[in-house]
């Protein structure tokens, strides 16, 4: 698929998330937001899936760590066609499959049951050393979130993606340097994270993550690692491609109003246009 | 005097059978494995065996991750640690979505001993019983162990299974047949029943045997699957016994005793005394010293015993 093509996707994801969210008037718009790029590659190009068959045996996976940036994943999942896009309206509704955060049991795609954070990078290593002993070629892709990096979990679970060599796992960080009660910085410094993972013995790879070339690049570059597990640090904007939601924590955990979702939907029909 | 087998070496050797049997099974320690007893599995199997090094957190979150790619994982370590440090990961990333993962724990209980209080899981029954989708085991001995182990593998869900560190008598022969949600009525008794799990069940036999000496008819019931409980059974007995002693080495909330008495106390409101830790932590000392100082022996149970028929005969 090509970049404008991924762009356009992108661009659609977030059209799904806040339409979902305006009905749902509940859930996570800004790190759902930033992450649009990120899921368009992995779902549209990266990774070796098949929605006709969730539950190939071969299928690459996919783990959401930061669980609460769900509308992404099922924006991304009925785009592909894992499931109805109608589906998308029952978001968070009760006895609808779309859980507020990732649940495996009840929606087709979803690899692993994510949302209390910092668990999301285990699981994937678990997947992993799997796919290693029975020796399969599938890949493992993990997205955490910054606010998460505050987990100690994650840094164990780094600690053994490394010990075990385990190059079929990458991970992607959203760095969009906001979680719910302000900016990373100010409420637990992790960085310099760059650093830290390659002192955890990772290959690192840093881009805009909003630069669709640029993840298409760093995903074949993690696909060449070998020996070690890649992790990419996407630098992004919480709340992308909605001017008033960008940059702001308090766009984290709150839907947004009929209007403000109008107001949204427009800022991003504009957008589309602008993508042939 | 019965030969002892510590029930986490009968999981050592069980797992041994398994590892033959089954190549989907793997087993993950967290730099325990010599006192877990899954070394020997990590030295027959290595390519199956993971190491997570002291990081509890990530041991249960791997192995969710295994199991959810089709593997068996077998995650052992103390039962505190498992339980305690990685409650939630069980919870949320195992038990949630019902990945089938074993919880193999060992050092439960305060025959722990010398290590004290820190180290000695009184609660993890209580834990772990009240998650959703979690199938709660705590075998006896040896064999009961073994036969455990082998369910659990068949079984497919997440299961939380209790072993001791200390050697405890053999009371089965591989004629006894556990399985998932039976209990097992050792010995009928008209006066009364012991109903116990783990190491209190070989003293629940032994009280049996003292009091019958006295003309008191006491039947014992191995309760080992502590969830799925074996409702029926338990309100048989009831019926027939009309007094019920619990025993069990763990604290006297949420556990075993705490099961029957919510399953009693719809079905069959029946008078009960639980035998159990009285809302207590454990303390460093000898095992033996340490049931005695706790009020987890024979002698207890022979007390518990007398209690209960005072109450029935009132």
């Amino acid at each position: 698929m090509t970049t404008m093509a991924l762009k356009r996707i992108a661009n659609t994801l977030r059209q799904d998330i806040i339409s979902m969210l305006v009905t749902s008037k509940s859930g996570h718009p800004g790190g759902s937001l930033s992450a649009a790029e990120i899921l368009a590659t992995l779902f549209f190009r990266e990774m070796r899936i098949n929605p006709k068959d969730p539950q190939w045996a071969d299928r690459d996976r996919f783990i959401l760590s930061k669980g609460h940036a769900a509308p992404v994943l099922y924006a991304a999942l009925a785009e592909k066609g894992y499931f109805p896009k109608e589906e998308l309206q029952g978001l968070r509704q009760t006895g609808r499959m779309l859980q507020g955060h990732p649940d495996m049991k009840k929606t087709p795609g979803v690899d692993m049951s994510t949302g209390s954070l910092g668990q999301g990078l285990s699981a994937a290593n678990g997947m992993a050393l799997a796919g290693k002993l029975d020796g399969k070629d599938y890949r493992v892709f993990a997205l955490l979130g910054d606010g998460e990096m505050a987990e100690g979990q994650i840094w164990e679970a780094a600690m053994a993606s490394a010990h075990y060599k385990l190059d079929n796992v990458t991970a992607v960080l959203d760095l969009n340097g906001l979680q719910i009660d302000g900016t990373t910085e100010s409420v637990m410094c992790s960085s310099p994270l760059a650093e830290k993972w390659r002192a955890f013995c990772w290959h690192v790879i840093e881009v805009d993550g909003h630069d669709i070339d640029a993840l298409i690049g760093a995903f074949a570059e993690a696909r060449q690692v070998k020996g070690k597990p890649t992790m990419i640090i996407a630098k992004t904007v919480k709340g992308k491609g909605v001017s008033f939601m960008e940059n702001q924590a308090g766009w984290h955990g709150n839907a947004p109003s009929v209007e403000q979702g109008e107001q949204a939907l427009t800022e991003l029909q504009e957008e589309a246009l602008t993508l042939g | 005097m019965a030969e002892k087998v510590a029930t986490r070496d009968a999981y050592g050797n069980a797992l041994l059978t398994l590892g033959a049997e089954n190549p989907n099974v793997v087993v993950l320690d967290a730099d325990l494995s010599k006192s877990t007893k899954t070394a020997d599995f990590g030295k027959k199997y290595p390519e199956r065996f993971f190491n997570m090094g002291i990081a509890e957190s990530n041991l249960l979150g791997t192995a969710a991750g295994l199991a959810a790619a089709g593997k068996i994982p077998f995650a052992s370590t103390f039962a505190i640690f498992a339980v305690g440090r990685a409650f939630e990961q069980i919870r949320n990333s195992i038990a949630y979505p019902k990945l089938n993962v074993k919880i193999a724990a060992t050092h439960s209980g305060i025959t722990v001993g010398e290590d004290g209080g820190s180290h000695q899981a009184i609660e993890d029954v209580a834990i772990m019983r009240a998650v959703p989708n979690m199938v709660v085991l705590v075998p006896a001995d040896g064999e009961e162990t073994r036969q455990v182990i082998l369910a659990a593998a068949k079984y497919y869900g997440p299961v939380y299974i209790r072993m001791g560190r200390l050697a405890v008598p053999l009371l089965f022969g591989e004629d006894y047949n556990f399985e998932i949600g039976k209990a097992n009525v050792l010995k009928e008794g008209t006066d009364v029943a012991i109903m116990a799990n783990g190491l209190m069940v070989s003293m629940a036999l032994e009280a049996s045997e003292e009091l019958a000496a006295e003309g008191i008819s006491v039947g014992v019931v191995n309760v080992a699957s502590v969830k799925p409980l074996d409702i029926e059974t338990i309100v048989r007995i009831a019926k027939q016994t009309k007094a019920i002693v619990t025993a069990e080495e763990h604290n006297i909330i949420g556990g075993l005793g705490s099961a029957i008495a919510e399953v009693l106390g719809e079905k069959l409101p029946t008078p009960m005394v639980r035998v159990g830790l009285k809302d207590t932590f454990g303390e460093s000392g000898r095992p033996q010293e340490l049931l005695e100082k706790y009020g987890l022996t024979k002698s207890d149970l022979v007390k518990a015993v007398r209690e209960v028929l005072a109450k029935k005969l009132r």
